[in-house]
């Protein structure tokens, strides 16, 4: 680690807390977490509240551009760590690109036949909710569904991760994607419905 | 290896300094200055005792009149009087024709599309008038604290776009004020009642003014306030509510669809007065003019008037739906509900917010002074004095911001409510063989399809080196800083080809435009994806297409029988027609008849590439 840098508030005399941002470490290094699929939620809020505390631009209104400038991309680097790391399928998928995994988002898709029918079966039965006798029930159902399974990805996740079977857990990584793109078509069914009521 | 060494900021100033500094509440009708002083922020007033400085100004030969002053000459003088400015910030020469019979002012075309209003005092633009009365505001603040400005933070809309927030700070810039922030309205009302309170929990801002509605969704946490979601309808407000009503009494008094302008502003008034008027009474009288010397005399109830503002109610609790959706958040976690803007005023508004959320929202503190309040907070602790607070400030941007792909779609970089600042990159390839230029077109709003979002800047990447279509990474990175304005830069990973725009468009949406827009995003989502599908669709006919003519004009000699040809050339036929007038359906299965028609063709072509890549190597090679 390269030696701190005198700031301009030492001239003045004036105490400084330095804070070392280390753009090389990864974001459960930055969060002060340890690496891994479990997740200690409060303490992910606490960091995140310090690091922004520390860090925001905001705090450098009376500093120079060079600081202020620093400011904005450390802030911009604690927020995309904590957006990562908050998001169950993201912390899954940066876990695996820290092994070296590599994602193509244009080609990678999940092959598995079981797989892609339910999905096939639970895109058909969203785009069916709307003509249901209480449609806003029947998407609140339908959303509960995909949230669980999607949870039951994650547990299986982990127990791959932890099991050193990458292959498997970039499949579940696909896979929790395909449950992502269902709940936010459920969430703008959900919005056109509400819409379409008043 | 990067490293960033920050010092403690609160700490490098001398701590027996105080800096002065305030919050500007630029109103579109009126504004307001606050500053801190011995530990309360308050409001301040002019000399004769009055806090509000209506947001108008008049130009004469003879100088500039702001304020009060201004206003009452707006009846005599109404062309060279400017009010409501706020609605021409950042909008060019074209916008504001479409700001249909509003304006009674006459523009003229300025530099870079930026419009110029004549007045007997010269030619001015929408910001010099902003600085107008944020000059006067500054002289009253200086002239109540006793000193020079230190800087200030001004409030703006959440919905403001890149260009209105540009042109808001620069107005401040002209008016010699050093900007330390632009804050959102709603949260800064949230500051002013949160520390207020001494809070901690989810709270949400409901903030109905004259023509905008806002919801703000913030968790407070140790001082920290972190926006969760913000959302709204930028055409919806007191206003609409005075329109529901006055269209109720030309029905009842019988009056006619058209009747002269004069007419509706007056009819609008009295609307206007009605509504006010059933504010603390259940009934009230109407005495109209309908034609000529003829009045119609009624009589409009409390009760008449909630049947008729109830749609626009529950438009702004479908926002407030949506607002909670994207935070996150049940409504039972909302522990307090704050009330921003004129309009919430209204018993039925506040009526219909305590049922939705379940609970009393807080009117305490003055629904007029609160932003401005709540900027003052803000503008003291970013001017270090307040070393030891531990306020933060945590928002969002509120439109997601994207790029045009192929077929016109949009492909959302940084969707609407992530945290600000931020940076994120996505990777783009070349759709043609031998591409060596991309244009790249930055747009926002809620849509798939880019026409109806709005577009913020256009850029060309060029010097990408030819190579198959697919081959090129272009890598493009959206920065968005804590004021909310957007830098993207394009990037091809292989080459090393740049290129980067700081996106600073000359003039922002029309009112038609943004109304539209986010009508349109909620009522549209159907229309949209039917809209994607076909586009989508189209690009992969042509995809197919052009891969099906290569392929043919390649091998089709050497691989196929007559019969087979002209069975595949039936087959493009009917595509290229498909692709030309149909429907999404159509053009897949006229795709799904190509692929089948040249399944044997495409096999063939297979073997024979992989017979030639082996051909020369060993089998273990492959192993």
């Amino acid at each position: 680690m390269a030696a701190a840098r005198a700031s301009t508030s030492e001239a003045h005399g004036a105490p400084v807390i330095p804070v070392n941002l280390d753009f090389s470490q990864n974001h459960f290094e930055l969060m002060g977490l340890p690496v891994g699929f479990a997740l200690d939620r409060a303490a992910l809020e606490d960091a995140y509240r310090r690091l922004q505390g520390q860090l925001h631009p905001d705090r450098f209104a009376q500093s120079g551009d060079q600081e202020r400038r620093l400011a904005v991309q450390g802030a911009a680097w604690v927020n995309e760590a904590y957006a990562t790391l908050k998001d169950d399928t993201r912390r899954a998928r940066y876990l695996l690109t820290l092994q070296g995994v590599e994602f193509n988002d244009e080609r990678d898709t999940a092959s598995d036949p079981v797989f892609l029918m339910e999905q096939m079966e639970l895109r058909e039965a969203l785009e069916e909710a709307p003509e249901a006798a209480d449609p806003l029930g029947r998407l609140d159902a339908l959303s509960g569904d995909i949230a669980a399974r999607r949870k039951a990805l994650s547990a299986q996740f982990a127990e791959a991760l932890d099991a050193d079977r990458v292959d498997e857990a970039k499949t579940l990584v696909l896979k929790m994607r395909f449950y992502d793109k269902l709940r936010d078509e459920a969430r703008r069914t959900a919005e056109r419905l509400e819409d379409e009521l008043l | 290896m990067a490293l960033l060494q920050i010092s403690e900021p609160g700490m490098s100033t001398n701590p027996h300094e105080h800096r002065l500094a305030v919050g500007i509440d630029l109103g579109t009708t009126n504004s307001l200055v606050a500053s801190v002083r011995s530990g309360v922020a308050e409001t301040l007033p002019d000399a004769e005792g009055r806090h509000l400085l209506p947001s108008v100004v008049h130009y004469s030969a003879d100088g500039v009149t702001v304020g009060h002053e201004a206003k009452r000459r707006a009846a005599l003088d109404p062309l060279n009087t400017i009010a409501s400015v706020k609605r021409l910030m950042g909008r060019g020469v074209e916008d504001l024709k479409t700001l249909n019979g509003h304006i009674p002012y006459e523009f003229v075309a300025g530099e870079g599309g930026v419009p110029r209003i004549r007045t007997a005092g010269g030619d001015v633009t929408p910001v010099q008038v902003s600085a107008e009365i944020l000059r006067v505001l500054r002289e009253r603040a200086e002239a109540s604290l006793g000193g020079e400005l230190s800087g200030a933070v001004i409030t703006v809309p959440a919905y403001f776009d890149d260009a209105q927030r540009q042109a808001t700070k620069d107005a401040a810039t002209l008016a010699g004020l050093n900007v330390f922030r632009l804050l959102n309205e709603p949260t800064a009302a949230a500051i002013a009642y949160g520390l207020d309170k001494g809070q901690e929990g989810v709270i949400a801002v409901y903030d109905l003014g004259g023509g905008t509605f806002d919801i703000s969704i913030l968790r407070l946490s140790k001082g920290v306030f972190q926006v969760l979601a913000t959302g709204g309808d930028s055409a919806l407000g007191g206003d609409d509510f005075d329109r529901a009503i006055a269209e109720w009494i030309m029905q009842e008094a019988g009056m006619a669809g058209e009747s002269d302008h004069q007419r509706m502003r007056k009819l609008m008034m009295d609307a206007c007065a009605a509504k006010e008027a059933l504010s603390d009474s259940d009934e009230t009288e109407l005495s109209i003019q309908v034609a000529g010397d003829q009045v119609w005399n009624g009589c409009i109830t409390c009760e008449q008037m909630n049947c008729l503002i109830e749609p626009l109610i529950n438009k702004t609790l479908a926002a407030c739906r949506r607002a909670l959706r994207d935070a996150g958040v049940e409504r039972d976690e909302v522990i307090d509900v704050v009330m921003v803007g004129g309009s919430t005023r209204v018993p039925h508004v506040r009526q219909r917010v305590a049922e939705f959320f379940g609970r009393e929202p807080r009117v305490d503190i003055d629904p007029d002074r609160v932003v401005a309040v709540g900027a003052a907070l803000q503008a003291d602790v970013l001017a270090g004095n307040k070393p030891d607070e531990e306020m933060l400030l945590l928002d969002v941007i509120p439109l997601s911001l994207g790029i045009e792909t192929m077929g016109g779609l949009v492909e959302h970089i940084i969707p609407r409510n992530t945290t600000i600042p931020v940076a994120r990159a996505q990777e783009f390839t070349t759709f043609k063989d031998g591409q060596t230029a991309m244009a790249l077109h930055v747009v926002q709003g809620e849509r798939d399809v880019v026409d109806h979002n709005r577009s913020l800047a256009r850029f060309t990447l060029r010097g990408i080196p030819p190579m198959v279509a697919g081959a090129a990474r272009i890598r493009v990175t959206f920065q968005v800083d804590a004021d909310g304005l957007l830098n993207v830069s394009a990037r091809e990973e292989l080459s090393g080809a740049h290129a980067a725009i700081e996106v600073k468009p000359s003039y922002g949406l029309t009112d038609n435009e943004i109304e539209t827009m986010l009508r349109d995003s909620m009522s549209h989502a159907r229309e949209d994806m039917e809209a994607r599908r076909l586009r989508e669709q189209q690009v992969e006919a042509d995809r197919v297409i052009e891969a099906l003519d290569a392929a043919l004009a390649a091998d089709g000699e050497a691989l196929l029988e007559a019969a087979e040809r002209q069975a595949i050339d039936a087959a493009r036929e009917r595509l290229v027609a498909a692709r030309a007038d149909g429907d999404a359906e159509t053009i897949k299965r006229a795709i799904q008849g190509v692929e089948k028609a040249g399944e044997d063709f495409v096999a063939r072509r297979m073997n024979q590439s992989i017979r030639k890549a082996m051909a020369g190597h060993r089998v273990e090679e492959f192993e």
